[in-house]
């Protein structure tokens, strides 16, 4: 009898350890006059546990304020959008609004949202849920920053609703492609925020610490528990709005958990060791390690080909006070002239940057539109191969010489040097600045490679303006040319090699600013894509930035893992986590 | 006799490696920013003296390197295509202890073929090259600063020692202070507010006044014991009383009492410089690309794949350990020669 009690009382401990973990949600079977979206994809059976590492812990939970990759990453499987970019077509498609209807001048846009649907906590969600997330987005004193998006033409988009379930939204201007914008637009549970709106205090809430019953969305995931440095674990939403073609409520997997696992080379052994199920953004040396090993351990890697990152050189054509940084302004005669700028680009090996940086797992770039953009990248733009001599050509051509011993001189006979910065962190910008310092100097010019800490290099790009060349990237983000206005607006804050013009400073600025503007309340994706050739190609003959390569998108999963369809836009692996499921033995993931 | 005869090893030793870094142009077949972006990665060339049907060649010879094709970084050797190795040819072009032009060199390989020793890094640069001329920077920045540290030390230790008083409490505590500063977020600091475009040369300087500037403080705290208990000795008060002056005291029986302290500790600092190099390369301090140090080779094994694939990488490290093993075995002979 004692023992059995005791056996008894075991097997009760058991049940109680293992119950927090073991306990799953059921999807809840569709309910009467939902509005379920059906998904066409792969039928497959409920349960099992994804798990993804992320590369640093998730700052916020809150959609409204988050900023930073991992957080933006777990926020997107806990959070709805109206209008959704499909990330393997790249069209948008519905989400939320089942329907919407664009008005012919372009500035109204109608949007019917699916009716009977609720978010993670069985709330049902109608168009005041909307109208309030759109006002919290734009309060000046929220900070989001998804206020500039929606800032068209220098006054915010309106919204008004015409009944609980359809809504108007007007633009200032007609803006191209306007649909996109709703995309990662997170709709918030008004009956939970409306609160901390009023008292001021939503941007403070949300945060890691806040009890998984505070927090709802319109995901396919709902917070279950979050361990601060260790993990954070998301649970299926029960009343998620999207089904497949058999009626099965989506998602599939019972749970997804994010490992905070810091560094890369720790995410590969993770992964490699079967701790991890899905591997993003792997560095093409990591790539080449697993690839050699998918075959004896049940993963595979994918190449996806290149990415919308463009690599680049780039000098700082800023005018900066010469009494401050005189060797910087002498320097910049020399940079401002399109020849010298031709030159080097001519002299830079491209297709080595790509196989030794990249063990040809990138992309030799003459502009900074990728090949990832099928329909936007200009491919009558020329390639012209590396020939030194031709730059050398170029460089007589516009008062320069050699010295005795090789050196390149400019018109007063200076020697010509410069230091290129780059980040420490980023091995494969401090790689191709070194081979861009090896290809120089057969120019004869000396350039000297300063990596310094990511930080730094941003300070003094953006604020100090105080160097000389650069070595950065940029990218991610969407396809839609709109997406790099900030890049290409001579007044735009990103537009490095001369930041926040008053007025263009060349001609061929102003030129592009005017085309980018033009295309901009352009509503026909044919014309507009003419004028963004316009724009490559002032790019490609003015080489403000002197483009190197593309890295391809490498991700990796299990073989147990089906729907796995990656994708060249961000988030490359998770985009369709609602549609993933494992196959093979049961059901179950990695315990 | 068997102690001396060790240490003549040692210097040995020692001093041919100091020769062949110090003519790194002469002994390298390649100069080591040469980047041969065909082989990246590529193993240490195989050295053959027999050819394939048991034919016995008394000249060693190399066979040219063939990337296996759509594979990085893995190479066939081509057994049709074979280069014999030649002693004493021409090539690129140096200057000899930064000063003589030469081209010779001790040893090569006719083009196309090519010989790594140590095989070549990831741009395809030959390592064995690159550990000479590295060589010239760790070595030799462990060498000088050990000179300007105990220069330092021996000035402020026996000044400390000798006139004791204030001069000895300033000093004494300036040891402290320069024992207890967090030097490598200095260090960081400093590096950021330097301008961006020094030169290697400049770079290397500034090395060794960090290096020799930091550590001069154990060596002064060393001596000034010395010191202090020197001067108290009966024979150096009894040349007190006869009237010998300061400098005098100090040039004639003082400083000859530190000196196998000083030569004893200059042993001991040199590694521990040479390393302090290779750290400070290795976090990125030291001199930049392209030019080499043991340090700033040894950091692309913070990459893990680095680590796991090209084992040859790893040399310069291993290097280090004769190196410091030989300075540590003088060390203690030269400490039982003194006793």
């Amino acid at each position: 009898m004692k023992v059995r009690i005791s056996k008894f009382l075991l097997a009760l401990l058991c049940t109680a350890c293992l119950c927090p973990s073991a306990w799953v949600v059921p999807a809840q079977s569709p309910h009467l006059g939902e509005e379920l979206l059906i998904s066409n994809n792969e039928v497959g059976p409920y349960g099992g546990r994804l798990v993804v590492s992320l590369r640093s812990e998730p700052k916020t939970l809150n959609p409204v304020t988050s900023i930073d990759i991992s957080s933006r990453e777990v926020i997107a499987q806990m959070t709805g959008d109206l209008i959704h970019i499909n990330r393997v077509s790249q069209q948008t498609e519905p989400a939320l609004a089942k329907t919407w209807r664009v008005s012919p001048d372009g500035r109204r846009y109608t949007l019917q949202l699916r009716r009977g649907i609720r978010f993670s906590d069985g709330h049902p969600v109608d168009a005041d849920d909307v109208i309030f997330s759109f006002k919290v987005y734009l309060d000046e004193n929220v900070h989001s920053p998804q206020r500039d998006l929606l800032v068209i033409g220098g006054k915010p988009v309106t919204v008004r609703r015409l009944d609980p379930y359809t809504l108007v939204f007007e633009l200032a201007q007609p803006y191209a492609a306007a649909e996109r914008l709703f995309d990662s637009v997170a709709i918030l549970p008004r009956h939970l925020l409306e609160k901390a709106y009023h008292d001021g205090k939503l941007s403070q809430g949300w945060v890691l610490g806040t009890s998984a019953r505070e927090i709802a969305g319109l995901g396919p995931f709902r917070l279950k528990e979050y361990i601060a440095g260790q993990r954070i674990t998301l649970e299926r939403n029960p009343y998620y709005w999207k089904a497949d073609r058999k009626g099965n409520r989506l998602p599939y997997l019972d749970e997804i958990t994010f490992l905070f696992v810091t560094n890369a080379d720790a995410e590969v052994l993770r992964f490699e060791a079967g701790d991890t199920d899905i591997i993003n953004r792997l560095s093409a040396e990591d790539y080449s390690v697993l690839e050699r090993e998918q075959s004896a351990r049940s993963f595979r890697v994918y190449d996806l080909g290149p990415s919308l990152e463009y690599n680049f050189l780039f000098f700082n054509l800023n005018t900066v006070a010469a009494a401050e940084s005189s060797g910087i302004a002498t320097k910049q005669t020399w940079f401002r002239l399109i020849n010298f700028r031709k030159a080097i680009s001519l002299a830079i090996d491209r297709e080595g940057i790509a196989r030794l940086v990249y063990r040809g797992r990138a992309t030799p770039l003459w502009t900074p539109v990728t090949p990832a953009s099928k329909f936007w990248i200009n491919t009558a733009i020329s390639h012209p191969p590396r020939s030194v001599d031709q730059a050398r050509r170029l460089l007589e051509s516009v008062g320069f010489s050699w010295r005795q011993d090789g050196t390149l001189a400019d018109a007063s006979g200076s020697p010509v040097e410069f230091s290129v910065i780059t980040s420490v962190s980023n091995t494969q910008r401090t790689q191709m600045a070194t081979m861009i310092q090896a290809d120089l100097k057969e120019l004869g010019i000396r350039v000297q490679v300063a990596p310094l800490e990511f930080r730094t290099v941003l300070d003094r790009i953006f604020q100090t303006r105080d160097y000389e060349a650069a070595v950065l990237g940029l990218g991610g983000g969407d396809i839609d040319p709109n997406s790099q206005m900030n890049v290409w607006l001579s007044s735009g804050n990103d537009h490095l090699w001369n930041i926040g013009q008053t007025h263009p400073a060349t001609a061929w600025e102003a030129e592009i600013d005017r085309l980018m503007e033009k295309q901009l309340s352009t509503l026909k994706a044919k014309d507009r894509k003419l004028l963004y050739d316009r724009v490559q190609e002032l790019l490609a003959e003015n080489l403000p930035l002197i483009c190197l390569v593309s890295p391809n998108v490498l991700v990796g999963a299990k073989d147990r893992l089906a729907s796995f369809k990656p994708a060249i836009l961000d988030p490359h692996t998770l985009w369709n986590s609602q549609e993933l499921f494992f196959t093979g033995n049961g059901t179950v993931g990695k315990p | 006799m068997k102690q001396d005869k060790r240490t003549a090893i040692l210097l040995v030793c020692l001093g041919v490696l100091h020769f062949a870094v110090l003519f790194a142009g002469f002994f390298s077949p390649y100069d080591f920013s040469e980047q041969d972006r065909r082989l990246p990665f590529a193993p240490p060339t195989r050295i053959h003296f027999v050819e394939v049907p048991g034919k016995v060649h008394w000249h060693p010879f190399v066979c040219l390197l063939v990337e296996r094709s759509g594979v990085f970084g893995t190479y066939d050797e081509d057994r049709q295509k074979c280069f014999p190795i030649h002693f004493l040819v021409r090539g690129t072009p140096y200057k000899l202890g930064g000063m003589f032009e030469s081209n010779w060199h001790l040893f090569g390989v006719n083009a196309p073929a090519r010989v790594f020793v140590m095989g070549t890094d990831g741009y395809g640069r030959d390592v064995f090259s690159r550990f000479l001329y590295g060589g010239q920077i760790s070595l030799f920045a462990g060498l000088l600063a050990t000179v300007l540290s105990l220069g330092f030390g021996v000035l402020l230790g026996t000044a400390a020692g000798f006139y004791g008083g204030w001069l000895d409490a300033v000093i004494m505590r300036c040891v402290e202070l320069f024992l207890a500063l967090p030097w490598l977020y200095l260090l960081f600091a400093l590096r950021a507010f330097l301008p961006l475009n020094i030169d290697p040369g400049q770079a290397f300087l500034l090395l060794i006044a960090v290096i020799g500037s930091v550590g001069w403080a154990r060596p002064a705290r060393l001596i000034r014991g010395v010191v202090l208990s020197a001067k108290e000795r009966h024979y150096v008060l009894a040349a007190r009383v006869f009237g010998g002056s300061n400098s005098y005291l100090m040039r004639r029986h003082i400083l000859p009492q530190t000196c196998s302290i000083i030569l004893t500790q200059a042993v001991l600092l040199i590694p521990q410089y040479v390393l302090a190099e290779v750290t400070l390369s290795f976090l990125g301090l030291g001199v930049g690309e392209p030019v080499p140090s043991w340090g700033n080779m040894l950091a692309t094994l913070q990459q893990y794949h680095v680590m796991v694939s090209y084992w040859w990488m790893v040399f310069p490290g291993l290097a280090l350990i004769p190196v410091f093993f030989s300075y540590v075995l003088l060390a203690s002979a030269l400490q039982t020669r003194a006793t």
